[in-house]
């Protein structure tokens, strides 16, 4: 392994590689990506596989809706040999009750305002685009058709090839021990595999971003959680958007391939276990049955788990640090990284070569949560 | 026999050619595999592919196969259907 290096990235998911290629795309050298497993282990390989911009803040509708404009010519600009399967059928929200309804105004009032071309939903609307919604549980809904699928599995290996092409260095397999900082700078990476000396490290390490900036000396203010998802036999296309609700606690959608992905939330205590648990089977078989009673007859083949990162305003945290220069971060997706990555990787590259941000970058800074009031709170999460 | 004609995955149709394809381009083991082109991901749950995809990358790689992982694996074993599980979880309340 090479000893010396401008960047090294901790983290082989969809931020690390998106961090990483563009980087190498503004011309940047000497870039490594370290990995402690395989691509996509972490989060990015265990998500929903979902794209959406009808958030509740300014600041993450901006994000998703710049990302959506990257994945819609991705194939194209990474010069892809696969598919990423990239499909806008749209998101339809489902809110059960008057308090959803009220945010759905809201919600839909500041999306149109950005741009994002969301509209709100009567019940007896929303079923004429899922015929088989149970409409008896559904108060009313919201759908924005250029939300969409994309494939994690894919999407990651179209950025790591275009980042390898531009000369970014690959290490899987290989686990982070610690980061060394001199004066208040960053100085080199210790890793299982030997030490590479640096002046930049940027923490892209999804569920393990709080272990890695404590290894800095930097205190960020995320934890982890498992949530769990399955998935089933692959059918004929039935339906085109993915069905999310907040108040019923449910995202699921049926891929390109056929499978539909379903998953859901709940309390479980923070930490780093990803285990499958019965209870989730039962509370998500009920939800989805209730809810879209034709996929009953669906069989489940395969159920995980995968960590959440999140925030206290459920915003991402892409930010260099005050107490350590050298040292970056991208992290606190609160859920949602994989549909964010084109933006993460573009604003943190502008951030640390100093040039002109696509968006304001403030909003997105460790520094925002010291000491006031959060601006604003994202409750558009399941 | 011609690789494009030996099906290792039947679930999702991944051939022998393509294990090649992707071990040429760097991908080493079965959890990159399996991401890339499925295999394993079937019905199955590589209950049939499993130790065929374990023996090509030990074959292709010259490791001994005990070294060569096989994937991780995870619940079910058999596909359920949804209404099953929900029907159990009824009976249960």
């Amino acid at each position: 392994m090479r000893t010396e290096a401008k960047y090294v990235i901790i983290g082989g998911g969809i931020s690390g590689l998106s961090i990483a290629y563009n980087l190498a795309n503004k011309g940047e050298k000497d870039i490594v990506v370290i990995e402690k497993d395989y691509f996509t282990a972490g989060a990015t390989g265990r998500c929903g596989a979902g794209i959406r911009q009808q958030w509740g803040t300014r600041l993450n509708c901006l994000l998703a809706k710049k990302s959506i404009e990257f994945f819609e010519k991705a194939q194209d600009i990474l010069d892809y040999d696969g598919d990423i399967e990239f499909k806008q059928e749209g998101y339809l929200i489902i809110g059960s009750n008057d308090e959803e309804d009220e945010m759905f105004d809201a919600n839909v009032k500041l999306q149109n305002e950005l741009g994002i071309p969301a509209k709100k939903l009567s019940k007896e609307e929303a079923k004429t685009i899922v015929p088989y919604l149970n409409t008896e549980v559904v108060h009313s809904a919201t759908f924005c058709g250029t939300d969409g699928h994309l494939n994690p599995f894919t999407m990651s290996d179209a950025y790591y090839k275009a980042a390898k092409r531009l000369g970014v260095e690959f290490h899987t397999y290989t686990t982070v021990l610690d980061i060394m900082v001199e004066d208040k700078k960053i100085t080199g990476v210790l890793t299982d595999k030997g030490e590479i000396r640096t002046n930049i490290v940027i923490n892209a390490a999804g569920g393990y971003a709080k272990h890695i900036g404590d290894m800095a000396g930097v205190e960020i203010p995320v934890y982890s959680q498992n949530r769990e998802i399955l998935v089933t036999e692959p059918v004929e296309k039935m339906q085109g958007p993915m069905v999310i609700s907040f108040s019923k606690n449910i995202y699921c959608q049926q891929t390109p391939h056929g499978a539909f992905i379903m998953g859901r939330g709940d309390n479980r205590e923070k930490g780093y276990t990803t285990e499958s648990t019965w209870q989730f089977l039962d509370e998500m078989a009920t939800t989805a049955t209730t809810l879209l009673p034709p996929l009953g007859e669906l069989r489940v083949i395969r159920q995980w788990g995968g960590l959440y990162n999140m925030s206290p305003d459920h915003q991402p945290i892409i930010s260099d640090a005050k107490a350590v220069k050298g040292f970056y971060m991208a992290c606190g997706f609160s859920g949602h990284g994989f549909m964010l990555a084109p933006m993460t990787g573009l604003l943190l590259s502008e951030m640390i070569l100093g040039q002109k941000p696509t968006l304001p970058l403030e909003d997105l800074k460790l520094s925002r949560f010291e000491g006031k009031n959060l601006a604003a709170m994202e409750k558009s999460v399941v | 026999m011609d690789p494009k004609n030996v099906i290792i995955c039947r679930c999702e149709d991944v051939t022998l050619a393509d294990l090649y394809e992707l071990f040429e381009e760097g991908y080493q083991t079965f959890e990159e595999l399996k991401r890339i082109k499925r295999v394993g991901m079937g019905p199955c749950q590589a209950n049939t592919c499993g130790k065929m995809v374990q023996w090509e990358i030990a074959k292709y790689f010259k490791k001994p196969l005990e070294d060569v992982k096989f994937q991780n694996t995870r619940p079910f074993t058999l596909g359920v259907k949804l209404r099953s599980i929900k029907e159990g979880a009824d009976d249960e309340n």
